[in-house]
């Protein structure tokens, strides 16, 4: 059970969240031990606003009533939260191991040729966002890279100007 | 006929009968594979290709099939048609041009195209003869395992694999849930809740000789008794679908292709343990993997399969899927369960080992998926002629992930026992591009390495231990000549490194601080003083950190240098990497016998260090160039070198 906190608090929380992520905390907060909810809380977040604004911490503290401190704990700690704004494509190069031995390194050196940026930063114009990630799972099909949702495979260095050209188009 | 018989049954007569039931023996069935690898490759353009191919010749007796993965990722995306009283033919690296070729000859007119089989040169290299080995006939005699034998056995890849854990992965659509019982699923559930004894179902285990495939290979029977012996009646049953080690995806392709089974053993696990609620934890970074086990969950909901009193039995249990985020460490029991609770995934001390004090300081067992997978297999088959399959020690077989410098790259499966020798030759084609194979990596950032000269290892948790590394949870990276191990031993601590939660000061800093010496090693700073400093170290971090994450990192390393001690010698006393792999201990140059001038590296060179004039031999600046290795690639004419 949720103890009563202050009306305005707790309105000012849910206006500085997207609804359907007050919605899924109404929920939990309905069900057994609505605090082990808090990492999918935070996916649900960063779903809806591509990344863990500092306000949008403070309101999920305030409508799951747990410290901010801990909600920024626990998100910091996981790789996947982000407590930036993130390009409108993430291009995630794998950093597994089969990747790793098939040249996913000469694959990232070349994006950050072509995009002028290094990894974990954005493009000025916000189209893209950098970053090596853990395996994705897709070994057999390595190097790999992750654009948005779509999988490429087999990737060089060759095909990297071709794939941004594809997304910058796509954009437009 | 008892309650549960009689519900069982009447799904199985659902089943049987179900409206769309794929009827072979009428049909022309086209099958494409849906997981995460197929798509990537291309197969649902191939899938819409096909379809818009039915639809215009207005045939309502093809149809396709979408199966989960048969574990031949290099030659995605596969296609295989299915004519009623015929065997099945199978193509492989299908387009749409090639989509087109197969409809029009072999749909339509029925004559196979050879060109398009699948038929690698390397796979022919298996003997087949259509004998199959003493574990398929094995299988082949069950039925719950005969299924992808029937259709696939007679492809020379399969020859030497044994499928229990994948038995329906590219056999069935991973969400029929009809099509799943009529392939014996949940009976092998029907049969536990009709036995009413989790001291039976543990005794199946035990004779089984199944254990741990997470990679700890710890019995299961004894692991399910230890939550027996708890006088707490609140337990949690939790699967371990937190696939982090890098070269891995077996759970993820199980999870895809075949998730019922996964939640069918789940269930006999949490009957046995007691469980009223089980967890999934799987990986966010799996998205196909957990739209479709959330709605095969829900599917089983809705068959009474999970819930309250299953299948009319007095057991009630439900399941919900709880999502990482990124962190390798929650692949470690304690760190999974403080990730549940929402929780930072930090380990804490064992013991209480998790059966005794886990999930919100209950009894909680956690199991792999591929353990789960295998879960009603035991039960179908019994666990005496489960264990029929396998060696003295464990029952079964092993999945593994095949990928690095390999030809066939994939998922297979094999009878513990196997020989590394008969996986990387037979099943994976051996090394390509005639390159000579180095080394084989099982066990991810906690395992070790494997050299060439001991390829005659066989696959089992104790003689891979001996062999100086684990059996891990599948991942298998081939390494080749190019591979540099000092480099490659880097790439795991830099994993580890990177993952350490920060919580024990030996992993910590010691990850830290081996990364540091490996890094001069390979920026060719290294001396040999710090060859002695690294192996103390590693020893020091392997004893003394807290948890699996800690204690495993300095696998990689000490295995490394039990094996290729040389390499580190030559990078820190020679200054030279043999794989001319660090770039800080080679140089480029080019061969003036073979430069014919053609001016492309000089065009290429982003600091403009290569000079020489049109149509003669070119030279390389030492002092400007960076080794980025451009002039190496674009050269046509084999002139540039690394020495």
């Amino acid at each position: 059970m949720i103890p009563a906190v202050n009306d305005k608090v707790l309105e000012n929380a849910r206006a500085a969240l997207p609804a359907s992520v007050v919605e899924f905390i109404d929920k939990v907060n309905q069900g057994e031990r609505p605090s082990s909810h808090l990492i999918a809380v935070l996916h649900k977040v960063q779903e809806e606003l591509g990344f863990l604004p500092r306000e949008s911490m403070d309101a999920v503290a305030q409508l799951m009533q747990v410290p901010t401190a801990k909600v920024t704990g626990v998100a910091s700690f996981y790789h996947h939260f982000s407590f930036v704004p993130k390009g409108k494509y993430i291009i995630s190069v794998c950093t597994g191991t089969a990747c790793y031995v098939k040249g996913a390194e000469e694959v990232i050196d070349k994006f950050k040729e072509e995009l002028g940026i290094n990894l974990g930063e954005t493009t000025a114009d916000g189209l893209f966002t950098l970053e090596d990630t853990r395996c994705l799972g897709a070994c057999a099909l390595a190097p790999v890279v992750k654009v948005g949702d779509d999988i490429h495979a087999s990737m060089t260095a060759d095909k990297v100007p071709g794939i941004i050209e594809r997304y910058m188009n796509l954009a437009d | 006929m008892s309650q549960i018989l009689n519900a069982y049954q009447s799904l199985r007569d659902a089943a049987e009968g179900s409206k769309e039931r794929v009827d072979f023996d009428q049909v022309i069935c086209i099958q494409v594979g849906s997981a995460t690898c197929e798509n990537a490759a291309g197969a649902n353009d191939v899938a819409e290709e096909f379809r818009k191919h039915i639809a215009a010749t207005k045939r309502d007796d093809i149809v396709i099939k979408r199966v989960g993965c048969t574990g031949r990722c290099s030659c995605e995306p596969i296609v295989s048609i299915r004519m009623p009283g015929k065997d099945m033919v199978t193509y492989q690296k299908v387009n749409g041009d090639s989509a087109h070729k197969i409809f029009v000859e072999h749909v339509l007119e029925g004559k196979i195209v050879d060109e398009l089989q699948m038929q690698c040169p390397t796979c022919q290299s298996v003997p087949m003869d259509n004998r199959l080995s003493d574990a398929q006939q094995h299988l082949q005699g069950q039925e719950v395992t005969d299924k992808f034998l029937s259709l696939y056995g007679n492809l020379p890849v399969y020859a030497k694999q044994a499928r229990i854990a994948l038995r329906n992965a590219g056999v069935t659509t991973p969400l029929d849930l009809n099509e799943y019982i009529r392939n014996l699923g949940f009976s092998s559930l029907a049969k536990v809740l009709e036995n009413d004894s989790p001291a039976w179902v543990i005794a199946e285990m035990n004779a089984s000789k199944l254990k741990g495939r997470g990679g700890a290979g710890f019995p299961i029977g004894k692991k399910w008794g230890f939550a027996l012996t708890n006088e707490e009646k609140i337990r949690y049953m939790v699967c371990n679908a937190d696939e982090g080690d890098p070269g891995a995806f077996m759970d993820r392709s199980m999870l895809e292709s075949d998730p019922f089974s996964v939640i069918e053993g789940m269930i006999i696990a949490g009957f046995t343990i007691g469980a009223q609620q089980g967890y999934v934890y799987i990986r966010a970074e799996y998205p196909l993997a957990i739209e479709r086990l959330e709605k095969a969950i829900a599917i089983c909901r809705e068959n009474n399969l999970l819930g309250k009193n299953i299948l009319g039995s007095e057991y009630s249990f439900d399941i919900e899927l709880r999502l990482g985020a990124g962190a390798f460490v929650c692949g470690e029991e304690t760190a999974l369960i403080h990730s549940i609770e929402g929780e930072r995934g930090q380990p804490r001390v064992k013991p209480p080992f998790p059966a005794v004090s886990g999930l919100w300081g209950k009894p909680t067992i956690i199991n792999n998926v591929e353990t789960l997978a295998n879960v009603p297999a035991v039960i179908a088959m019994g666990g005496a002629e489960f264990a029929k399959v396998g060696t003295e020690l464990s029952g079964g077989t092993k999945v593994f992930a095949l990928a690095g410098k390999i030809t066939n790259t994939g998922l297979i499966e094999v009878p513990m026992g196997t020989t590394l020798r008969e996986i990387i030759e037979e099943i994976g084609g051996g090394v390509p591009n005639g390159k000579k194979l180095k080394a084989v990596q099982t066990g991810g950032p906690a395992g070790g390495f494997i050299p060439a000269d001991a390829l005659d290892t066989v696959v089992d948790y104790n003689t891979l231990a001996a062999a100086g590394s684990i059996m891990g949870s599948g991942g298998m990276i081939v390494l080749d000549e190019d591979d540099c191990m000092v480099d490659v031993a880097k790439f795991y601590l830099t994993f580890s490194q990177d993952e350490s939660c920060g919580k024990c000061t030996p992993c910590r800093e010691g990850t830290k601080r081996m990364l540091e010496i490996l890094e001069r090693m390979t920026a060719g700073k290294g001396t040999m003083e710090d060859i002695d400093n690294l192996e103390r170290l590693a020893k020091l971090v392997q004893k003394a950190s807290l948890c699996g994450l800690g204690k495993a990192a300095p696998n990689p390393i000490l295995s490394s240098l039990k094996h290729f001690r040389e390499e580190f010698v030559a990078h820190v006393q020679d200054k030279t990497c043999a794989a001319k792999k660090c770039k800080a201990l080679l140089r480029y140059e080019i061969d003036s016998d073979k430069c014919i001038g053609c001016t492309a590296c000089a065009k290429k060179c982003p600091v403009a260090c290569i000079k020489g004039e049109r149509k003669e031999p070119h030279v390389i600046d030492q002092d400007t160039c960076i080794k980025c290795g451009q002039c190496f690639s674009v050269c046509r004419f084999g002139a540039v070198k690394k020495v």
